[in-house]
């Protein structure tokens, strides 16, 4: 590849091109650099008839403002991901650091009735969330069972049935102005509904489950529309062309291939609102034993419990406890609450990518 | 200009199949068949989404209507006790809330948008690309973290930390009239809890422009870097313009998440009913969501009544950013 100084450019460009067909385009770009270097060298030596380029090169002094203006962008988007690290390095840094102190076994497994100050119970522990876990789960999957069938079956409409049409562009924007619903309008909503179709003072889990999944199904339907249309085709068409109808292609052939897609976006929607805390504070409640009944009855849940332990802060100790009470019992049991949270949402958040990663359709 | 053309291909492609489609679904359903049930199943569903969003405004609407409807009196008293004898109707109410609410939100905003853009670039560009997948997976996580841990770690161990730093602020720039002292001590004031809800909506903006830089075209890139651009010059003249219209719908989102944030507010900050420009100073503005929050065990019916009315305005106001957000996009999307 070294330049041919003897010839011509387009002597080198010929030789090269009858030498070598198939490297055709390599050659040519080759080529063309080379060229450069040839008329460079030509003008320096002997042929006056090419113009002086030198005059538009840039002057060592720009080139090098140039380079250190990169530098110093470099620097300054380095140093905005450095500051945008310590906080959130801090969040979760301070609640692991935290809530290990109080996370065991005995405060998953009790509830907090019997819970007497800052005195520890006859278990042993200082109360736990036992309660609050329970509800978690049953408001969580109250809220899943509303919007998964709801939020599939609309996606199901607008990519399979409606698709351009402008019924499933009306849709889709409403979808979009339920997705920007703030969560405390939500819960207003699921409290406003209850209690005027049920009379005032109603409050139990499933009125949290409504509000949660005013906010989940707009998710729901969002993610599994892009997973819809990431279903080659020719795989519908194949199916219809072998006669089969088109309800049956739609669960048979486009569910099945968007299966995993759909489940992870659905679990990354729980992640979502599984840490919703204002509009559960309104409608599900807080009470400190177990409630098993989401239709009946207030119901604590996670979110809930760590707000409440937070605005209690800390409890007076009289003289006489002695080192068994603890004064400082309430924020640490919210700083444990908030590590079982984080954990939930983040193996869900794993859980969801790594079906996706796993199982995803592959789309050119 | 190649993308641009091959995007009208695409379109144009696409609606071929959407012709084809819409013959299909024109056929009307018939009930009788398997095939009717579930499409008039899944219409049913793409109604339903119409009927929520429905009952939500007419549910509030109807829950909020005593405060209007009802005696003079009475809905002056309850203005009273709820603003704390600072307000006897409910503009006067409303104003210094939507005030607060757009403020911080707006604070937030502008704090979080530049660290955002920046984190972004440093994945994207910057970054090693093995270090920038591990990245995007962590931003994703802290995209998740639930506001009532934020709000946590925002009043126990951020509002401590912020002092000196406010305290610095307004010694030394407290010409400004934003940052006229005293600094309030514990900080629980309208600029900390800005910082904390950038905090919150930095993941959010970040994962938003990440994606959309990640799909420049790498031949507009390599283009500009064979023309001798520096590294900043390529980004800035390929990457940025590209990304541009993106980025201000992602943050246009972020906004819109920010309004309607509540506990990490409601924890951090010292509620106050005023129009005021003093962001270091203690009980100075509150945001809708969190007064809602804040006010709601206390309240009576009718005060219950007056919250869910301003929680209707903050509804609408939430609505308004998203459709700029969408218009934004939508418009970025045709170019």
């Amino acid at each position: 590849m070294s330049p041919n100084k003897n010839g011509n450019i387009s002597t080198t460009t010929d030789l090269r091109d009858s030498s070598d067909e198939t490297a055709k385009n390599s050659v040519l770009t080759a080529s063309a650099s080379q060229s450069v270097d040839v008329s460079a060298n030509v003008s320096c030596e002997s042929a006056p008839v090419t113009p002086d380029f030198s005059k538009f090169a840039p002057s060592d002094s720009l080139l090098k403002r140039r380079e250190w203006k990169s530098r110093i962008m470099a620097g300054i988007i380095t140093a905005a991901f450095v500051i945008a690290m310590i906080p959130l390095v801090s969040v979760l840094w301070t609640t692991i650091a935290r809530g290990v102190k109080r996370l065991n076994l005995n405060f998953l497994a009790y509830n907090m009735s019997g819970v007497i100050g800052g005195m520890p119970t006859p278990s042993g522990g200082h109360g736990g969330i036992e309660h609050a876990i329970i509800g978690t789960l049953e408001v969580t999957l109250g809220a899943m069972v509303i919007s998964v069938p709801i939020g599939l079956m609309c996606a199901i409409y607008l990519v399979e049935y409606a698709r351009g049409s402008k019924i499933a562009k009306a849709i889709s924007l409403l979808v979009n102005v339920m997705s920007g619903i703030p969560s405390i309008v939500a819960g207003l909503f699921a409290f406003s509904l209850f209690t005027i179709l049920l009379g005032p003072g109603v409050s139990n889990g499933f009125e949290g489950s409504v509000a949660l999944s005013i906010l989940m199904i707009p998710t729901v339907v969002n993610s599994s529309v892009e997973m819809l249309h990431v279903v080659p085709d020719d795989l519908r068409e194949a199916s219809y062309a072998l006669g089969v109808t088109k309800s049956r292609t739609i669960i048979k052939v486009v569910l099945r291939t968007a299966l995993p897609g759909i489940i992870s976006g659905v679990v990354l929607a729980i992640a979502r609102v599984i840490g919703e805390t204002a509009p559960l504070l309104m409608t599900a409640g807080f009470i400190v034993t177990t409630n098993w009944n989401l239709f009946s009855g207030q119901m604590t849940t996670l979110p809930v419990f760590v707000y409440q332990e937070y605005s209690k802060m800390s409890v007076t100790c009289p003289p006489s406890a002695g080192s068994e009470c603890v004064s400082s019992i309430p924020s640490e049991r919210a700083w444990a609450a908030a590590l079982v949270l984080i954990a939930i949402v983040l193996v869900l958040n794993l859980i969801g990518r790594l079906i996706q990663r796993l199982f995803s359709v592959e789309a050119k | 200009m190649t993308d641009a053309s091959e995007y009208d291909r695409a379109e144009k492609d696409m609606g071929v199949t959407v012709d084809t489609r819409n013959a299909d679904a024109k056929n009307e359903p018939d009930a009788h068949s398997h095939d009717g049930i579930f499409h008039m199943a899944a219409l049913f569903c793409g109604a339903l989404i119409l009927v929520a969003l429905g009952a939500v405004v007419l549910f509030l609407l109807l829950r909020a209507w005593p405060i209007f409807a009802g005696p003079r009196s009475q809905t002056e008293a309850v203005f009273t006790s709820l603003s704390g004898g600072k307000a006897h109707g409910f503009l006067q109410y409303v104003g210094p809330l939507i005030f607060g609410t757009v403020v911080i939100a707006a604070l937030a905003l502008v704090i979080a948008f530049f660290v955002a853009v920046g984190v972004a670039l440093f994945i994207n560009f910057y970054a090693p690309r093995r270090v920038g997948t591990v990245l995007n997976y962590v931003v994703d996580l802290l995209a998740a973290i639930p506001s009532v841990i934020y709000g946590l770690w925002g009043a126990l161990i951020l509002v401590p930390a912020m002092y000196p730093f406010w305290n610095w602020v307004s010694m030394h720039l407290g010409w400004i009239p934003m940052f006229a002292g005293p600094a309030a001590n514990p900080p629980r004031t309208v600029a900390s809890a800005a910082v904390i809800l950038a905090i919150m909506i930095m993941p959010i903006i970040t994962s938003m422009a990440r994606d959309i830089l990640a799909q420049t075209p790498r031949l507009n890139q390599e283009a500009a870097l064979a023309l001798g651009a520096t590294k900043w010059e390529m980004i800035r003249l390929t990457a940025l313009p590209f990304a541009k219209s993106g980025m201000v719908s992602a943050s246009m989102l972020a906004l819109g998440r920010a309004l309607g944030e509540t506990m990490a507010v409601m924890m951090v900050l010292s509620p106050g009913m005023t129009y005021s420009w003093h962001w270091l100073q203690a009980s100075k503005s509150q945001t809708i969501a969190a007064n809602i929050a804040a006010q709601y065990p206390e309240a009576d019916s009718l005060g219950v009544s007056a919250l869910i009315a301003t929680g209707l305005v903050l509804f609408v106001i939430t609505f308004v950013v998203n459709l700029i957000a969408r218009r934004i996009t939508k418009k970025g999307g045709a170019r």
